[in-house]
């Protein structure tokens, strides 16, 4: 979230979408009741189902799966035709000004420099006019190529009609929730957008967020109370894993990892330093040196030095993706020979759940480590029609070690709101059970030992590895939480020669960290979280400190960065540094410095006519309208799901290449067997219900006798045509594999008209499997397709083809 | 009941691991000669802790109230809501309040086991037979399938035959460690629930 839980009530108009926050987040959600109850604030729900959050929602308009950038960008042309923007926001924040090179292009579906064969585009024409090493722009907003213009014109098609004919929604409906959001582009109204995996699973899953960005952007609403755009997050430590940066692209502090070109440490650090583009700005990640240099110092101690080039050459260069489902990809393949499976259940939660099992058979040695007995564990064991597999001939070495959980160890979770939080153990682990981290230090310092009396392969970064634990073979959470936090080295001191941190203290922040050596810090967006002061994120003060009680809590926890609960919230205040709502102030310029609610999200006496701007993290200061990063385009388009019910693109008719994401990773032979709309006609999606969570909840006694058991949802148009009757067990089935479910018929689905035919809808909760003590059921993700987003590779579990009959 | 003698200071310092007695104590409200009541409060004698729900990413607080089994564990034997969070505010949904079933689930795993190759059953080792057993199988297959340099004679560093998915549900102190680990070996293919 860019902003917090509690913010929400600040909110003037809730929008949830691509998401369910009743049901998947219902104590979070009574920051939006709140919001209605005090403030006036309206929800507006926008889903294939009437869910729980559309129950008590001002306004409900129904949509069809996959279609959401088609929504979003009819809202775009909808702001942009009706002039309801922001427009001292739009001109001065956004590179909405910025001139692009005249040859990008946009046409048919596909942008300029489309190779078909390698499935990516050459970006060489997706980039700004430069003079003197900045980016050139156009203040009035009027040259054809600025990218204000080029905006309106790509989003001209996104006509009411044509909105109306994708998605399925009605068009006055599509139209008041156009109206709902438009009011919001008043300089003292906020728009909220709550979403979750309704946006993130499907092919086009990034740009269907980045589209809301820009609507939030066109409507001055980030770094506003209430604003913002929020994703509600799924584990209570996804957030804080994904900021360790537990995958592959990235080091902890989203330092990106090196690979095969990066041959040399200048060319790995110089890559990943950029210049501003804009005079003046601050282009936060200009400090990258300080931040790598210091986690290998963290990571590498006196091994890491300026004449070491930091250890750079310890650490692994990828020469490839090894996302998840390239890894399962590449175990189908029989590329990999061990792996460990560590409180994450991929046979039940990746897609094409028989592609998954062929390629764990394939491993040679499988490490499991949980707290439960987990359908992944037993991937090898026959439980009939639910696990259909022969013991005899799967030659895994499997092992299974139980760990403890969250109840039996201290440490922190980081929220969705990315206040960082410590907790306390308060229970020992049953039997045997070890931490997580004893459990990974027990292999590591095992291997070592190895290495030290055996040699091997080249071991000096596992030998020369920092660790120096009290005790080595189970490292305290409070010894790493420091370590993560970062300490001088040296005497840090000020200009005057005034020691501010002597060498051996913790660091108040990153703002001290050093490129030369002098300061270790195993993430930098964590730093400070343990200070000088002790340990913030166990502290437990939730008094509202700010001016206008919009729900800063600042002494609860830690919030990264900085402690810095709202993000981008110098946007909160004019040009001159005058709120643009002084009702909910966040961030004001008090004459000498900025002040007011929150951590200043900019140097702190940074003078409003030095006109430095408020997005910090990006080379412009100001936010992309126009994102050449992605992968698919640098405006967002709609293209429908691989596995789509329609004949075509509707958008795109006469260009196949356009039919569904053209950027997107296809891997040999899958193609071929997506599903076809005659075999499969309906449109089915996977959600969760309210008293699940994932395939973890089935273990629990109270969960599964509230849910004890499979079903499906479908609409009774759809009941009627297939004979079905609600509670009558059903076979639904997709190109890949079928579940056996109980049959719920209700209203909260209804038959959508989408380019000239009637779209029917299968909802599929995916909380049963063969473990647990619910009913055994087949595992949803046996219907699946195993195709991903562009940029992130989330796979497309939300839009898909399968039949249903009466079994 | 008896009148709650505690100053808002007093109830904010009833926190934290180790008390040795329940908020119930220190408030005066345990051992009170209630005349309905002759049980006494479940919660006497029990440690008070906070914690967070591992559920969804509201993170809610949570009270944890435990006490020593006849086998000498601490166990968990109540779990509700934290009032004095800022986010949940005492709440907890269905998932977080049917925690204490998890923690306490019949399929809690205890003993480190393996399945041999082509076996249908589980046998139980010891954690040093498991973590050997796994450090050699590693060793062995970093030892041959480790690349030090590429074709074109970079320094590359990879171990790409083995891989791991590692928790959201880990605490970010074990999230780091293992980070931390991973790389030192070599290991590229790493990924975690953020990515799906």
């Amino acid at each position: 979230m860019t902003n917090h839980w509690v913010d929400i009530k600040n909110a003037d108009l809730v929008l949830i979408m691509g998401g369910n926050a009743a049901e998947a987040h219902p104590c979070g959600f009574k920051w939006v009741i709140k919001a209605k109850a005090e403030r006036g604030a309206k929800l507006v729900v926008v889903d294939p189902r009437f869910t729980r959050s559309a129950a008590v929602a001002d306004y409900y308009a129904p949509i069809r799966v996959g279609a959401d950038i088609a929504f979003l960008g009819g809202v775009i042309n909808y702001l942009l035709t009706n002039d309801k923007i922001h427009r001292e926001y739009v001109k001065n924040y956004t590179n909405s000004a910025f001139l692009i090179n005249p040859d990008y292009g946009f046409k048919d579906g596909l942008f300029t420099g489309y190779d078909e064969a390698k499935r990516t585009y050459a970006k060489g024409s997706w980039t700004y006019q430069m003079e003197d090493g900045f980016a050139k722009v156009d203040p009035t907003l009027q040259d054809p190529n600025c990218v204000f213009q080029l905006m309106k014109k790509h989003f001209a098609r996104y006509t009411p009609d044509m909105v109306s004919n994708v998605t399925g929604t009605p068009k006055d409906q599509f139209l008041k929730v156009c109206e709902m959001i438009a009011e919001t582009s008043a300089s003292n109204k906020t728009m909220t957008i709550l979403y979750a995996l309704g946006w993130t699973q499907h092919s086009v899953g990034s740009e269907n967020i980045r589209t809301m960005a820009m609507i939030q952007l066109l409507l001055g609403n980030m770094g506003m109370a209430g604003g913002g755009v929020n994703a509600l997050r799924g584990h209570a430590n996804v957030q804080g894993i994904t900021d360790q940066c537990l995958y592959s692209e990235v080091l902890p502090g989203y330092l990106s990892s090196p690979a095969e070109a990066d041959a040399t440490y200048e060319q790995y650090r110089n890559a990943r330093t950029p210049k501003a583009l804009r005079p003046g700005q601050m282009n936060f990640p200009q400090n990258f040196p300080k931040w790598f240099n210091s986690l290998m110092k963290a990571w590498y101690g006196d091994h890491a030095t300026t004449e070491t080039n930091f250890a750079y050459d310890y650490l692994p260069k990828r020469d490839a993706p090894y996302d998840i489902m390239q890894i399962f990809e590449n175990m189908h393949q029989g590329k990999m020979n061990g792996f460990i499976s560590s409180g994450f259940n991929p046979l039940a939660a990746i897609s094409n759940k028989h592609k998954i099992s062929a390629a764990l058979a394939k491993l040679k040695y499988l490490v499991v480590i949980d707290p439960l007995s987990t359908e992944t564990s037993e991937f090898w064991k026959n439980y009939g029609e639910f696990n259909n597999v022969d013991a005899s001939k799967i030659q895994t070495e499997v092992f299974r070690l139980p760990a403890t959980c969250f109840a039996e160890q201290d440490g922190t979770f980081t929220n969705s709101g990315r206040v960082i939080q410590w907790h306390w153990k308060g229970a020992d682990g049953p039997g045997e059970s070890k931490s997580d981290q004893e459990i990974m230090a027990g292999l590591f310092t095992r291997l070592r030992d190895m290495y030290k009396k055996d040699g091997g392969a080249y071991a000096d970064p596992i030998l020369n590895l920092t660790w120096n634990y009290t005790n080595p073979s189970n490292p305290d959470a409070a010894e790493i939480n420091r370590e993560i936090s970062g300490k001088a080295l040296v005497d840090l001191k000020d200009a005057a020669g005034k020691v501010l941190v002597a060498a051996g203290e913790q660091l108040a922040g990153f703002a001290q960290l050093v490129d030369n050596g002098g300061t270790a810090c195993g993430n930098w967006i964590y730093s400070g979280m343990w200070s000088k002061a002790g340990n913030l994120t166990a502290r437990r003060d939730p008094t509202d400190t700010s001016e206008h009680k919009i729900g800063q809590s600042l002494n609860w926890g830690f919030a990264w960065p900085a402690n810095r609960r709202i993000l981008y919230n110098r946007a909160s205040a004019d040009i001159n540094g005058k709120p643009w709502d002084e009702s909910r102030t966040v961030l004001k310029w008090l004459g000498d410095r900025w002040g007011g609610s929150d951590i200043p999200d900019m140097r702190p006496n940074a003078k409003p006519e030095e006109n430095v701007m408020p997005f910090i993290m990006v080379q412009e200061g100001v936010a992309r309208l126009f994102a050449p990063q992605m992968a698919e385009g640098p405006f967002p388009e709609h293209y429908e799901p691989f596995e789509t019910p329609l004949a075509r693109n509707p958008m795109h008719p006469n260009n196949p290449k356009a039919t569904s994401n053209p950027a997107s990773r296809v891997y040999k032979g899958d193609m071929e067997v997506f599903g076809n709309r005659k075999d499969y006609p309906f449109a089915a999606t996977t959600y969760r219900l309210v008293e699940h969570f994932h395939y973890w909840s089935k273990h629990s006694d109270l969960n599964a006798i509230v849910q004890p058991e499979m079903f499906v949802e479908i609409s009774r148009e759809l009941a009627k045509m297939r004979g079905i009757s609600s509670g009558d067990r059903v076979k639904v089935s997709s190109i890949r594999g079928h579940v056996h479910a109980k049959a719920m018929v209700t209203m909260r689905l209804k038959g959508m008209k989408v380019d000239g035919q009637t779209i029917y809808h299968v909802g599929i909760p995916i909380h049963f499997g063969f473990k647990g003590l619910t009913k055994p059921a087949q595992l949803a993700n046996s219907l699946t397709p195993y195709v991903a987003d562009a940029n992130s590779q989330t796979p497309e579990f939300k839009a898909f083809l399968v039949n249903i009959e009466k079994a | 009941m008896p009148e709650v003698k505690l100053t808002r200071r007093q109830f904010f310092q009833v926190t934290g691991a180790g008390l040795g007695a329940s908020s119930m104590t220190v408030m005066g409200l345990a051992h009170a000669a209630d005349p309905v009541f002759a049980k006494p409060n479940k919660l006497e004698k029990t440690t008070e802790t906070r914690s967070t729900c591992p559920y969804c990413s509201v993170s809610c607080g949570v009270l944890m109230y435990s006490r020593k089994d006849a086998s000498g564990k601490l166990k968990v034997m109540h779990v509700e809501g934290d009032p004095d969070n800022p986010v949940n505010k005492g709440t907890l949904c269905p998932k977080g309040a049917g925690i204490l079933d998890m923690i306490e689930s019949p399929n809690r795993l205890q003993f480190p086991e393996v399945r041999e190759p082509g076996s249908n059953t589980w046998k139980r080792i010891s954690w040093d037979e498991a973590l050997t057993r796994i450090t050699k199988r590693m060793k062995a297959d970093r030892d041959q399938n480790f690349v030090a340099k590429n074709a074109a004679g970079v320094t590359v560093n990879r171990w790409n035959t083995f891989g791991m998915l590692v928790s959201s549900a880990s605490n970010n102190e074990a999230g780091y460690l293992s980070a931390k680990i991973l790389r030192s070996m070599g290991v590229v293919a790493l990924d975690t629930q953020a990515r799906i």
